[in-house]
């Protein structure tokens, strides 16, 4: 038993199948929940009800970034060990990260015109997220433009490891060009706790549920391509016939 | 090596306007730039540094396509890939000879084109250094973009898409150095840091391009 048998598709699609529907509850249950529990707290003394955008805008955030690094793993794999599945896998993800940093950019714009007065501002978190975002859009568009589906991958793969280095530079590049309007990070291990518990809790389980959320969407998506490739397959061969 | 940059370098000038594109349309956005913003001394001075980044980064951009297009239409560079010089030097060769004909007539012509946009004297030999480390970092990372998108028919916008992200750093330290120098004339942070940029994009890149090219030429 190890992690590499789902490099097969057939074995990937039987279990994927077996954990998607508990997901997909799960995903459910903990966004729905998450954000209903948040509203339900109590405005802040200072940000008034403003601050329950948090419990959408921290974990579309954390998921943007996470989701490159998923990609930037399944593209090694791929690049290393040739496992179709993991290319698909990198490419049913990165429409989803884009996403995750348009919610993450659109609540912050939301949250910040009455809280800084603005919509936006050349700070340097907001801006590494834009950066996040052109480069998940130039890896989307890589893969819609080339035809050959293993060169998409590689290709693919090696703009994710070029990118990823990057994308890390222009995250430290911005902060040395402009200083900052964005607070710390809300949730940190190091320095202890800085929210309430009140906001707390509800932030852990949206967060959770927006990982949740992630897996059911890529296994989804995986699998769609996976049917995609087969039916490819199947037409090819019927040509031939 | 040498082969192939003095062929690569003879290429560029003999195909006609090698060297002079790149700089007629250099001269071009500085003389559209007052258009846009007013010709004021006060509104000028201030963004002459980025307007110059920007145009150098444009400009370098706009000629990326023809480092491995051609060759890649009428098969050299399927016979550069088998030749016993590794991919990786054939691209830092191609790389090389992109700087050669666009970054060089670039910045010998940017203290001219500093001058139209009112670039304090102080500030000209800052950009003068500034270019001169940052551009080859420009040429190596546009020799990746192309090596990426050589195979396709209409590579051009996406070849923009995924350049100018990875240009970010570079351009973010290179008019940081000139802002720093005439601020306080101190510019030795961001100047190691885009020279760190340069030395580490020159050392590495050649081996993405490589695998990239082997891609698009199986």
């Amino acid at each position: 038993m190890s992690i590499w048998e789902y490099a097969n598709p057939v074995k990937f699609m039987r279990t994927s199948g077996a954990i998607l529907p508990f997901a997909v509850a799960g995903a459910v249950v903990c966004t729905v929940g998450g954000v209903v529990w948040g509203f339900l707290t109590p405005d802040d003394f200072r940000q008034g009800s403003t601050v329950k955008i948090v419990f959408l805008h921290v974990p579309a955030a954390m998921m943007a970034i996470n989701i490159w690094v998923m990609m930037l793993v399944a593209s090694l794999i791929w690049l290393i060990r040739r496992h179709h599945v993991s290319a698909l896998a990198a490419k049913a993800a990165a429409p989803i990260g884009a996403v995750m940093t348009l919610i993450a950019l659109a609540t912050g714009a939301i949250w910040g015109q009455p809280m800084w007065g603005t919509w936006w501002e050349w700070d340097p978190r907001l801006t590494s997220f834009l950066i996040l975002l052109l480069f998940y859009l130039g890896y989307i568009a890589l893969w819609a433009s080339v035809e050959d589906v293993d060169s998409a991958a590689d290709l693919t793969g090696v703009l994710c490891l070029v990118g990823s280095v990057f994308a890390l530079l222009s995250r430290y590049a911005v902060l040395f060009w402009n200083q900052g309007l964005h607070q710390g990070a809300s949730l940190s291990v190091q320095s202890g706790e800085r929210m309430s518990a009140i906001y707390r809790y509800p932030l852990y389980l949206s967060m959770l549920g927006f990982l949740l959320l992630f897996v059911a969407l890529v296994l989804i998506r995986t699998r769609t391509e996976i049917r995609r490739r087969r039916l490819a397959a199947l037409q090819a061969r019927e040509m031939r016939a | 090596m040498l082969a192939l940059l003095t062929r690569d370098l003879r290429l560029a000038t003999r195909a006609g306007g090698g060297f002079g594109l790149g700089v007629a349309f250099f001269l071009i956005l500085c003389t559209l730039v007052p258009f846009g913003v007013g010709a004021d001394t006060s509104a000028l001075r201030p963004i002459a540094p980025g307007i110059l980044w920007l145009g150098a980064l444009l400009a370098c951009l706009l000629s990326l396509d023809r480092i491995f297009a051609l060759d890649h239409e009428d098969g050299s560079l399927d016979l550069l890939a088998t030749a016993p010089l590794p991919l990786e030097g054939t691209v830092a060769i191609k790389a090389l000879a992109h700087w050669i004909t666009t970054g060089l007539p670039l910045i010998a012509a940017a203290p001219l084109f500093g001058l139209l946009l009112h670039l304090p004297a102080e500030a000209m030999p800052w950009l003068v250094i500034s270019l001169l480390i940052g551009t080859p970092a420009l040429s190596m990372l546009g020799a990746f973009g192309a090596a990426i998108t050589v195979g396709l028919r209409r590579g051009g916008l996406l070849l923009s898409l995924l350049v100018l992200p990875l240009y970010i750093p570079t351009l973010i330290f290179g008019t940081e150095l000139i802002r720093r120098a005439v601020a306080s004339g101190d510019p030795t942070t961001p100047l190691v840091f885009l020279a760190g940029i340069t030395a580490g994009v020159v050392a590495l890149i050649p081996f993405a391009a490589a695998a990239a090219l082997r891609v698009n030429l199986r």
